[in-house]
């Protein structure tokens, strides 16, 4: 359970598994905003493969994520979003943001 | 036969308000209904709802102080679940609008959806407040009974 950050060709790619909750999602803001303002990447992938659960803190990470991308300049991209969150995401309507793949 | 709404179990779990309890108040308590068989979606959907008022008790009630929240569980013949979420915090000044979708009080990272998803994922959600006294949410949910003998 934890996140893996992985840089390669300006484009950084952070892995998270297990449970995104306000515990854990505080953790990953702050390595991917430290990493954010060290590397200043092109763009940045969000991989929700290995996600177990996750909570509408989860969805505040996401649009978190997308709000500082977006004020920088950087693309940002969700993927592999996992079937069992297909519901939150869903009523969370964070679809509308063009950014899940 | 009709089956009788009767209280098979119940449980109370008070903790401090500490964000690391989030996962430890949905998996103790998804550990106490597994009794009842739920199938992975039933344990996703309340699982999710517990996280959301737990962490509304963390993140909102005790702000700016670590307090006790209170949970109690009890589990009926029928399959009803029925689940009190209760802290002594700052409580909410109009719930109507606090349950509103995207209303937050919370800042950036909070996505205004806690009350929606707990509302939608459960069957019922009751919230009752009184500012500075604290706050109960109550939710229920049944679940299908497909293993009756698994409690007695
Ligand atoms: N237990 C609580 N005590 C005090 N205020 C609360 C509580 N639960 C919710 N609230 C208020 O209701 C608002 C909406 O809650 P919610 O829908 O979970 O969204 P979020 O937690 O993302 O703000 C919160 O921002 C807060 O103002
Ligand atoms: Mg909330």
């Amino acid at each position: 359970m934890g996140i893996n950050l992985e840089f390669f060709d300006n484009k950084l790619t952070a892995k998270i598994s297990g449970e995104i909750d306000h515990h854990s999602a505080a953790d990953f803001r702050q390595q991917i905003d430290n990493f954010i303002n060290k590397k200043k990447p092109e763009e940045i992938i969000l991989d929700f493969n290995e996600v177990s659960f996750m909570d509408t803190s989860g969805i505040g990470f996401i649009m978190g994520r997308f709000k500082t991308a977006y004020n920088l300049g950087i693309k940002l991209k969700v993927i592999n979003i996992p079937k069992k969150l297909e519901r939150l995401v869903k009523l969370s309507g964070i679809k509308n943001l063009g950014i899940l793949e | 036969m009709k089956q009788e709404n009767l209280c098979i179990n119940e449980m109370n779990l008070n903790f401090l308000s500490k964000s690391a309890n989030e996962s430890f108040a949905r998996a103790t308590i998804s550990a106490f209904i597994a009794q009842l068989d739920p199938t992975i979606d039933e344990i996703t959907d309340i699982k999710t709802a517990i996280s959301e008022a737990v962490t509304n008790c963390i993140t909102h009630a005790y702000k700016s102080e670590i307090g006790v929240i209170y949970i109690n569980c009890k589990i009926f013949e029928n399959g009803k679940i029925l689940i009190k979420i209760r802290d002594k915090g700052i409580g909410i000044k109009d719930i109507a609008q606090a349950m509103e979708p995207l209303f937050t009080t919370g800042g950036s990272e909070r996505a205004g959806l806690g009350f929606a998803v707990m509302k939608s994922f459960m069957d019922k959600l009751r919230v009752s407040s009184k500012v500075n006294k604290g706050t109960t949410v109550l939710m229920e949910k049944s679940i299908i009974r497909r293993n009756i003998t698994s409690v007695k």
